[in-house]
């Protein structure tokens, strides 16, 4: 359905998106996830026309939509958008807004299809409304029909949740996702909320400094992240250097773990490898011992930020049930219980 | 008790004091339409078998023709200017709004000498093409169609500053989706940015109406029947007061149909634009032919609204000046300065005082009472000044049989016959202006900092002086300045209600125009203008702030 092949997007002498390749089947949702400044809004941009490429090309349903000198303009590519403030026109009503880009049907029609649409996002019989008299997950609501009103072949989603509040986040991701689902929508949208990525989408894309760093699923995206930057980013975690002993495994300060042999790592080198707070385990039989310097109570469960005792003093954190009840400053034995172990080289950085 | 409690809350020195101040401000209005009970019914006959009809025909097309005008000149400005990037476009900004400097008989009277059959123009015509008298075709200047011209040409910025505001306010987002759906450009600007920006448009049209009929100098000059030129003639020519007034009670009530119109205008911007603070749309470069045209398009309304008849005034001058700039011309200079300098002292004191008023006691009846004199700005000059003589005449009346009984003195017409009912006028109708800019200061000061300054251990004094007055000290500097040169500029109120011999520019460069002087009208007409560019340097600098939330209005 859509294909980005190897994309550039520059804007004076700064490129915003830089040689990213990806592709969405019908159906799926997508997303890319990335810190502000990423890039990931200019690729959107890129996709619905509104930027033109410097390199690479883009194409819709098997045909070229954009390329360096082969630019069609974004009334013409059939793609639809969600805008970040919604972008409502605040003098129509409901109605008139998901109807404003209904092309050559006569006015049964077209109200026939706003009246299904109203129906689909919740929000029957508000078709006389104003904008200005809707809540805020309500604009979102009817600027999602006003782009699907005409059956896009894409629907592109920028920031769908940011102007919304926290609590009601998930409960909409978890409704947008009914809706595209139930109309077969093709949709990308961008954001830089993991939970809602996480909540959203089929095929997550994390973006850095204008790189696609990864393009999967949330499932492998958190288990095995291909590089140092996703896993930080994805996730809670710490990482902790070790270095490769004569028998191809990682020693550390929590003990030796057998290294995938496959990875390439040779004998002396210095590696650092990802600890989520659910690897580790708190257990008063354990002889490793860490200080907790922070805590935090999350109802069920306690996330304690602990200090190692050995060399280094690197800080781990620790989901603890929350009837395991320390206080600052005490000793508790821990065990690190690693179900997949994620080692990059340490070069020194992030 | 509760009864009580309320009264008391009502009743303190800050509505005594308003309700004192808005009583006076609003009482010659209010006679001009308590005039309506006294009817006059064989001067009415006489009226509306003759003139009424003419009164009321020409004023309507006047306003509506200077409307329609207004809102094409204004919006093609703004749209221009919003939407396109071009050399000079910054220049163009702020030249754009000098004929608001410019009043509207002064440029009227500078265009008949232009265009009149000795001026400038049809003599070389004349000599060109050997043409005679009465070979050509040529347009009458005085006549409806040439106010209207006039008018607009002056008055167009309203339109222009409240559509440039919406057109570039309008997020970018708007645009983007109507591509995304397939929208084409010419439905977006129809369906989409016209209608959005057609509150504001309306709005500035409506201002513009407003100035239109209450419109003396111009229509005097060019001897045309309408409202404001009917209401002298009835006063003067026919020596009926009572009557004017019913006429001005008229005039009024085109106007406050208008209003109504424009405060329908101003709700409906409040809710379009709630809570958008999107991203703007960046302005579109342009290239080629159209780099020359839209620049040469903008210069046309200032070209012929400034330029060129301040040029000409110019000309005149310098060939007037050393016979004229005498003693007489020092003191009309004077004159006026002091005059308006007074109105807008008293103006700005009453609208901090209203301002602080609303602010300390924000109950119904004061923000009602504000509200009323706020309207003042709609009446047209000469409305409150048959209002204000008519009741200060009555006043002095019955002054002068008192002291006469009590004192045998008289002691002549204090309030209608001195600068008091001028500086009553001015205010009444100029403290809109005024309370518009303290308003805006006022709001920068939130409540919290009082609130705040106080927990710190401030008294409400120290709050005023290290708070309140350097926060105020440009919005209170802004309504002196803008009451000051409206005071300067404004002519039909001053025509009747100057003392015996007090001259002001205004009125002066009016008369001398009226006599056909036009060379020697040129230097008074030159001094109002070139202080009526001040308030546009303001208001540059007002607009150019992004900060600024808020559009001036005057």
């Amino acid at each position: 359905m859509l294909s980005l092949n190897k994309v550039s997007v520059g804007y004076q002498n700064v490129k915003a998106v830089d040689d990213v390749s990806f592709e969405l089947s019908v159906g799926q949702i997508g997303c890319l996830l990335g810190p502000s400044g990423c890039g990931k809004t200019s690729v959107l941009r890129a996709i619905a026309g509104f930027e033109k490429l410097t390199e690479g090309q883009i194409s819709l349903r098997d045909k070229l939509v954009g390329a360096k000198n082969n630019h069609l303009e974004p009334e013409k590519r059939h793609v639809a958008v969600v805008f970040q403030d919604y972008a409502l026109f605040p003098h129509l009503t409901v109605a008139q807004n998901i109807a404003f880009g209904l092309h050559g049907q006569n006015s049964t029609q077209k109200h026939q299809r706003v009246m299904e649409l109203l129906n689909l996002v919740g929000l029957p019989g508000y078709g006389n409304r104003y904008p200005h008299e809707l809540s805020g997950g309500q604009q979102q609501r009817v600027a999602l029909a006003r782009a699907m009103a005409a059956k896009p072949d894409l629907l592109l989603l920028d920031e769908p949740f940011s102007s919304l509040d926290a609590e009601l986040r998930y409960e909409l991701a978890k409704d947008l996702r009914a809706i595209l689902k139930h109309e077969n929508t093709t949709a990308l949208m961008v954001t830089h909320d993991q939970h809602e990525a996480f909540a959203m989408a089929d095929v997550i894309g994390v973006m850095n400094k204008g790189r696609l760093m990864q393009w999967t699923d949330a499932y492998t995206l958190y288990h095995r992240p291909a590089s140092r930057f996703v896993a930080a980013f994805v996730g809670d975690g710490v990482f902790l250097s070790a270095t490769i002993d004569n028998n191809n495994k990682m020693n550390c300060a929590l003990g030796v773990f057998p290294i995938n042999p496959e990875s390439g790592f040779k004998q002396g080198d210095k590696v650092v490898f990802l600890v989520r707070p659910d690897d580790i385990i708190h257990d008063d039989e354990s002889e490793t011992l860490a200080k907790i310097v922070d805590r935090s109570f999350q109802g069920s469960h306690i996330l304690y930020q602990l200090e190692l005792q050995h060399v280094g003093h690197a800080r781990v954190l620790c989901l603890a049930l929350s009837h395991h009840d320390h206080q600052l400053g005490e000793l508790i034995g821990i065990r690190l219980d690693l179900e997949h172990l994620i080692v990059f080289a340490d070069n020194g950085s992030d | 008790m509760k009864q009580i409690n309320w009264l008391k809350n009502w009743f303190n020195v800050w509505f005594v004091g308003i309700a004192f101040g808005c009583f006076i401000l609003a009482a010659p209005i209010g006679l001009v339409f308590v005039s309506v009970f006294f009817p006059q019914t064989e001067i009415w006959q006489h009226l509306y078998s003759t003139v009424l009809s003419d009164y009321i025909v020409n004023s309507l097309i006047l306003a509506f023709g200077v409307g329609a005008i207004v809102i094409v000149i204004g919006t093609v400005l703004a749209w221009c200017i919003a939407r396109y990037e071009f050399a000079g476009r910054k220049q163009l900004q702020w030249l754009i709004l000098l004929p608001m400097a410019m009043p509207a008989y002064i440029i009227a009277y500078t265009y008949t000498g232009l265009l009149d059959f000795s001026g400038p123009l049809q003599s070389l015509l004349r000599e060109t093409f050997n043409w005679q008298y009465g070979d050509y075709y040529f347009p009458e200047i005085r006549s409806l169609p040439g106010a209207i011209v006039m008018l607009s040409l002056v008055l167009y910025p309203y339109v222009y500053m409240l559509a440039r505001t919406a057109f570039s306010e309008q997020p970018a987002s708007l645009e983007e989706v109507s591509r995304s759906l397939g929208v084409s450009p010419s439905k977006h600007l129809f369906k989409v940015v016209l209608p959005l920006a057609r509150p504001a448009i309306l709005m500035g049209a409506a201002l513009a109406m407003m100035e239109a009929f209450a419109d003396y100098g111009t229509v005097q000059y060019f001897g045309l029947s309408t409202f404001t030129t009917g209401i002298f003639r009835t006063w003067f020519g026919l020596g009926n007061g009572l009557a004017a007034a019913q006429l001005a009670a008229m005039l009024t009530s085109f106007v406050v149909l208008l209003l109504i119109l424009e405060y329908l205008s101003r709700r409906k911007i409040r809710y379009y634009f709630q809570g958008q603070r999107a991203q703007q749309v960046s302005r579109q470069k342009l290239v080629g032919r159209k780099a020359f045209w839209v620049p040469f398009i903008c210069v046309i309304p200032v070209f012929f609204g400034f330029i060129l008849p301040v040029l000409q005034l110019f000309t005149w001058a310098l060939k007037t000046y050393s016979k004229k700039l005498t003693s007489e011309f020092w003191l009309l200079l004077w004159n006026s300065f002091y005059l308006a300098a007074i109105a807008a002292i008293t103006a700005v004191i009453l609208a901090l005082l209203f301002a602080y008023g609303k602010r300390l006691n924000p109950i119904k009846p004061i923000k009602l009472l504000v509200g009323i004199v706020n309207l003042g700005y709609a009446v047209p000059g000469t409305v409150i000044a048959i209002g204000a003589m008519i009741s200060l005449s009555w006043f002095d009346i019955k002054l002068n049989v008192l002291t006469e009984n009590w004192f045998d003195v008289s002691v002549g017409l204090v309030f209608s016959g001195s600068l008091f009912a001028l500086i009553l006028v001015y205010s009444s109708r100029f403290l809109a202006v005024a309370m518009h800019n303290i308003d805006t200061g006022l709001a920068r000061v939130k409540p919290s900092m009082d609130d705040a300054a106080r927990s710190l251990g401030y008294k409400p004094l120290q709050i005023l002086r290290t708070i309140h007055v350097p926060l105020m000290k440009t919005s209170v500097l802004s309504a002196l300045l803008l009451v000051f040169v409206d005071v300067l500029k404004e002519l039909p109120a001053t025509l009747i209600l100057r003392p015996f011999n007090f001259n002001t520019l205004a009125v002066r460069a009016f008369e001398l125009a009226s006599d056909e002087r036009l060379m020697d009208a040129a230097l008074p007409a030159l001094a109002i203008v070139s202080v009526g560019i001040l308030p546009v340097i303001l208001l540059t600098m007002l607009m150019d702030k992004p900060s600024q939330h808020s559009t001036q209005v005057k």
